[in-house]
């Protein structure tokens, strides 16, 4: 094996009933590398790290490491780590309930004389650790305490001290904001420098360019191609990602603002939920796309939560078509024509052991209330009606909502609200963690119902993506709404409003 | 410049939160209920020292249970078999050495071994096949109580004839400096005492404490209930830890059986009926979350003392029915449990 | 091969099993089994016996079944619940104090009532704990299952209060020249009109989609709480209807009996119906039919000389075979090692065949 190789994986085949997850694919780590892996859902990025890592076993294939003689069968994840690889993954795995030194310990904790825990030498152990890496913290300290990036570095540092070779880490920065993501990385490159190979999964473009080296992209369980950063144009990445040319997306530029009527369809004033959002004021009219935006943890979600009532506002009035709206739970928004699809859909959003049907007409349901039943014969023609127009790709109407894929999950949540055919409609996310060929339809859409007459609210981390959609932007900055832009909006622009160039 | 993470000084305390809020408001409450009790019933004795250590002899049972029922709550889990489970126990070592004319040694042996079999079967079925632990020890409690009729249907004393030995370790008395005593009525020093039983709760109560903080089991039972994927991932054989909390609280129960044996000398089917009522109460009043991962059994120690001292008060009453005292027991951990959930809500909200 | 399994993956395939096990072990045993006579102008025979007998179980695994669906919890309280509704009953019926009565104090529907509504003052607290303080079901239950059969026995004075009237046994035994014991009327009456909450309105659906998601439940408009409180306090008047039917049966109130094991009862009727423990989707059929099972099983022993205080042993090894069965790692085990018997098989007749084996 080449000297500077660390890990190289061939031929790995993995099948799960009715589909086959890996076909052939391949993958290699080099010593003090940054190693990017990419590719749409359904590419099989995780379920290759899972039979890296001993989570999934493999059906066919070869993984080789230095140092290590022969094919490795990884059975479990001890049997990774005790060959030098280990996984950060996006919900943290440490126990909240003990400190953090512990945390770093658990399963090595330095013993005494007598077989007992010795936490004095622990303490100084875990405090070294964490000097040595820059992250000053109380190790005393219980892990809860300690917000998700401090969590996930504690996680990181564990795993440096048990002499990892290979640190992957599954989508690290999804909810980080700017400060913490540059943290992560300027620990990253302090671990490349000591030799360690890093395998970095993500969907953040920017990031690949910013930080690594080299960059593998999957489709399809298939390996499509490896290639190095600083000879990779980001278009000829995106083009390897979905197998055909950019222009797609190019195309979706709104055609100047879309003629958006002078209706204001709802007017929010002084709005605001304690702890989360700062009183703030919304105006959208009819067929206005409208999109948020600011730094993760400003205020976005928030501010759309508040207004749909997930999360019941403290203060202000809502006016809904010049009827004032009281709003106590979900349902009260519902009725008055709102729609919610929430960031988070595996939380707030999916029913899994329902089937596609009931998860389509459930919110309808709700509306109807519980003494009127829609009847199957109904229920059938929505969902069969929602599943042609969106696309969604399913055995049948009855299969359960967990066999979907992530992207087709999303589009029955989607379904879920268009079938209430809302006035108002707040898309939160709706593209985070889909293949970009989903993301490009999606976008579509939103442009499509407001050309109807629907208002919706865009929000996304992507500000391109916004800006191919959006006529208006409100910018968040710290949970507060801080001012709007419209009309010629570019990156430049939007990024200027959110550090603070902003005008009301 | 060192690219250093600092942070704001209020997440510099160190563990000074709800945790440490709860055991306080337990010791408190239980000083509060005894100095009444000392004020209200004062005539009646309830004042000097022995009523004190009653409590102890009286319990000392319900500690050891208590303390295996900690470990179980530690990792998430609960075990309600064990009032009938010390039911049995009673049974065999009253039917033995009642009926059958057997050496007490063996049977002790007998019903600890008993406790470990127990366990393990509730431990693999919880741990190895991950069925609920509320199903699996409600199913351990009908089994055991079921198995309390089937050796016998009669209630069984122990006599000083069937068992000189059990007889006499039921009533040795541990006198306390005389200092300690006081003279009563009848002008005679009554001098207090603890019996056999109390010192082997309280040797329980610090050798789990030790396990608890010290070793590597102990610590493990913590990280599998603040959270159960992380400990798996971080190498910790998380089904072999939930495995080994129910075999150590079965073990601990049947120590906690022997020990009410001797206090009730004694084996009916009706016996320490709602006693794991008692045992979850007094773990839940002393700290320890019904969702795992908090705990300690010194907390768990004062709401046995509380629990007790709630039956006392009910008892030296005189005039209210012994149903009180359930109800008040029930009252007490309704109240906590929503206090548990109140910490948590304003935790979360604080994030 | 295939057509069983389709068989057993069925949602009513594990309670008609069993149900047909144990009608095939008392047929076994006394051929006259499922012999139905009309003696003294009623009906007779074992099997009139345990649809009478198993109405009480009947009825509460109603209530249970909708219980674990939305909360994934178990009510342990449901025995207790009963002996309190029965005492409260009886308390209401003879008055305050007196342990013998055979003049009524108020009118016998208002002594019922009023225990059907201590019942459902316990589902309602049940209710509140668990969906609203958002605390653990088998905590939040575990405190009415000590308080409420000792706040029963305080209603009734510490004794056993005896409601020597005709009427008040119709209940639980023959309403005048009617030949099917009421109790089985009431369990119908009960499984009817939950069936019609369920089937005519979406009550079955939001239970199920609260079960399983509770949070996105409510983003999509559903009262989460709400439809959790409802299950609890449905659970509570159910097990307040069987305590009065319980109590009818022995015209008494007899705190410390009424109801006792009967959580057990309910609960392994629920797991024999098939339903998960787990919460989410259910089958109350299931539930119903798992109910007279049990009945049948505490039966049978009883015939075989099992006292009611040793049947528990049995019935608890009962409740684990199924949850072992049922359970998602025991599942996962038996199709591995069926997996690998089929490879094998297969390998062995290409083998025959004379291809090459993989």
């Amino acid at each position: 094996m080449d000297e500077q190789v660390l890990i190289t994986m061939r031929d790995i085949t993995k099948t799960f009933p009715g589909v086959v997850a890996l076909n052939h694919a391949q993958l290699t780590l080099r010593k003090g590398e940054i190693h990017a892996l990419m590719g749409e859902n359904g590419a099989g990025k995780s379920t290759i790290i899972k039979c890296l890592t001993g989570v999934y076993e493999r059906d066919d294939g070869e993984i080789k490491m230095d140092g290590v003689e022969g094919n490795i069968y990884n059975h479990s994840t001890q049997d990774a780590q005790k060959i030098g690889i280990a996984t950060v993954y996006q919900e943290v795995n440490l126990c909240p309930n003990l400190c953090v030194a512990e945390n770093l310990f658990i399963g090595r904790e330095p013993k005494t004389k007598l077989g007992t825990v010795d936490w004095k030498t622990m303490f100084k152990m875990a405090q070294k650790l964490m000097d040595d890496l820059d992250i000053t913290i109380d190790v005393t300290a219980t892990l809860e305490h300690f917000s998700i990036a401090i969590q996930q570095m504690v996680a990181i540092a564990r795993a440096v001290s048990m002499d990892c070779k290979v640190l992957i880490l599954d989508e690290p920065t999804s909810s980080l904001d700017e400060k913490e993501v540059e943290k992560l990385f300027s620990l990253m490159r302090s671990l490349k420098q000591k030799g360690v190979g890093i395998l970095f999964v993500t969907h953040f473009l920017e990031q690949v360019y910013e930080v690594c080296d080299r960059v593998t992209v999957m489709r399809n369980g298939k390996f499509v191609g490896e290639y190095n950063i600083d000879e990779l144009p980001r278009l000829k990445l995106v083009a390897a990602m979905l197998g055909k040319d950019f222009d797609d997306l190019a195309a979706i530029k709104p055609e100047g603002a879309t003629s958006t009527s002078d209706e204001v369809v709802l007017d929010a004033e002084g709005l605001s939920h304690k702890g989360t959002i700062k009183p703030f004021n919304f105006k959208i009219r009819k067929g206005e796309v409208v999109g948020v935006t600011g730094l993760l943890g400003s205020g976005r979600s928030e501010m759309v939560r508040c207004i749909y009532g997930a999360d019941k506002a403290q203060s202000g009035t809502e006016i809904m078509h010049d009827k004032k709206l009281k709003i106590n739970a979900p349902i009260d928004s519902i009725k008055s024509g709102m729609g919610f699809l929430p960031d988070d859909r595996k939380a707030d959003g999916c029913i899994g052991d329902l089937s596609v049907r009931e998860n389509i007409i459930l919110a309808l349901q709700a509306r109807s209330g519980m003494f009127k039943r829609i009847p199957r014969a109904k229920q059938i023609e929505f969902a069969d009606q929602f599943i042609d127009i969106l696309k969604i790709k399913t055995a049948s109407r009855e299969t359960p909502l967990s066999q979907l894929s992530g992207g087709n999950q999303q589009k029955v949540i989607l379904a879920r609200w268009l079938c209430t055919h809302p006035d108002f409609l707040i898309l939160d996310e709706p593209t985070r963690g889909i293949d970009i060929g989903t993301k490009t339809e999606f976008q579509k859409l939103v442009l499509k119902f407001a050309s109807e007459g629907m208002s919706v609210v865009f929000i996304s981390s992507e500000i391109e993506e916004m800006l191919r959609t959006c006529s208006r932007m409100c910018v968040m900055r710290d949970g507060e709404k801080v001012g709007e832009i419209e009309g010629e909006m570019t990156q430049e622009s939007v990024m200027n409003a959110i550090a603070g160039g902003d005008k009301k | 410049m060192k690219n250093a993470t600092r942070l704001p000084d209020t997440q510099k305390k160190r563990g000074v939160n709800g945790n440490t809020l709860l055991l306080l408001i337990t010791i408190v409450l239980f000083v509060v209920m005894y100095a009444t009790g000392c004020l209200v019933y004062a005539r009646k004795g309830f004042a000097h020292l022995q009523t004190f250590l009653n409590l102890l002899i009286t319990n000392a049972g319900l500690i050891c249970v208590t303390c295996g029922m900690t470990c179980v709550m530690l990792t998430g889990g609960i075990d309600i078999s064990v009032g009938s489970l010390i039911a049995m126990d009673c049974m065999i070592l009253a039917y033995g050495m009642g009926t059958k004319g057997q050496p007490c040694i063996l049977l002790i042996l007998l019903v600890l071994a008993i406790g470990v079999v127990f366990g393990l079967v509730q431990g693999v079925l919880v741990g190895y096949l991950q069925i609920q632990p509320f199903i699996v020890t409600m199913a351990g409690m009908f089994f055991a109580r079921g198995m309390t009729a089937v050796i016998c249907t009669d209630q069984i004393s122990i006599t000083q004839q069937q068992n000189a030995m059990f007889y006499s370790w039921a009533n040795a008395k541990i006198y306390l400096p005389k200092f300690l005593g006081y003279v009563n009525n009848a002008k005679k020093l009554q001098v207090p005492f603890i019996r056999p039983a109390v010192i082997i709760a309280l040797l329980v109560v610090v050798v789990i404490f030790l396990v608890l903080r010290y070793t590597k089991f102990g610590r493990s039972l913590y990280a599998v209930g603040g959270n159960e994927v992380s400990a798996a991932m971080m190498g910790l054989n998380v089904k072999r830890t939930k495995m080994k909390a129910y075999i150590l609280s079965s073990f601990l129960c049947s120590i906690g059986g022997i020990c009410y044996c001797l206090n009730t000398m004694s084996g009916s089917v009706q016996q320490a009926r709602g006693l794991e009522m008692d045992a979850i109460a007094s773990a839940v009043i002393g700290g320890t979350l019904l969702t795992g991962g908090v705990g300690n059994v010194i907390g768990s120690l004062f709401g046995v003392l509380i629990n007790g001292t709630i039956n006392t008060l009910v008892t030296s009453n005189g005039k209210l029915l012994s149903s009180w005292a359930n109800i008040a027991t029930a009252a007490l951990l309704c109240f906590f449990i929503i206090l548990q959930s109140i910490v948590a809500y304003i935790r979360n909200r604080k994030k | 091969m295939n057509g069983v399994k389709n068989l057993t993956k069925k949602a009513l395939f594990l309670p008609i099993f069993c149900m047909i096990l144990v009608l095939l072990i008392n047929l076994a045993k006394s051929p006259t089994f499922f012999s139905v006579a009309i003696q003294n102008g009623v009906l007779y025979g074992r099997l009139i016996d345990i649809l009478n007998r198993g109405s009480e179980i009947a009825i509460l695994a109603v209530g249970q079944t909708l219980v674990v669906a939305v909360s994934a919890g178990t009510d342990i309280s449901v025995g207790s619940v009963m002996s309190l509704s029965a005492c409260g009953c009886c308390m209401m019926l003879a008055g305050y104090g007196v342990n013998s009565a055979t003049q009524l104090a108020v009118p016998m529907i208002v002594g019922m009532l009023f225990g059907v509504l201590l019942g459902g003052v316990s589902g309602a607290f049940n209710g509140t704990l668990v969906a609203k303080l958002k605390i653990q079901p088998m905590v939040a239950t575990l405190i009415l299952y000590t308080a409420a059969r000792a706040i029963g026995l305080l209603l009734c004075d510490n004794q056993i209060t005896y409601i020597r009237y005709e009427p008040y046994k119709y209940l639980g035994n023959f309403l005048p020249g009617f030949p099917v014991p009421t109790a089985i009327l009431v369990t119908i009456a009960v499984v009817a009109v939950v069936s019609l909450l369920l089937k005519r309105t979406a009550l079955g659906l939001y239970v199920q989609s609260v079960g399983i998601n509770s949070r996105a439940a409510r983003i999509s408009g559903i009262n989460s709480d709400q439809i959790c409180f409802l299950c609890y306090l449905l659970c509570g008047l159910c097990a307040g209807i069987a305590g009065i039917v319980a109590s009818s049966r022995i015209y008494s109130a007899d705190s410390n009996n009424i109801g006792l094991n009967y959580e057990l009862d309910a609960i392994l009727a629920v797991a024999l119906g098939g339903n998960s423990l787990a919460g989410g989707k259910f089958n109350m059929a299931g539930s119903i039919i798992g109910a007279y099972t049990i009945q049948a099983i505490t039966t049978t022993l009883l015939a075989m000389g099992v006292s009611t205080d040793q049947a528990p042993v049995i019935k608890a090894v009962i409740v684990v075979l199924i949850v072992v069965v049922q359970a998602p790692v025991f599942k996962a085990w038996m199709s591995r090692r069926s997996a690998r018997r089929l490879a094998l098989a297969s390998a062995a007749t290409e083998q025959g065949k004379g291809m090459p084996v993989k």
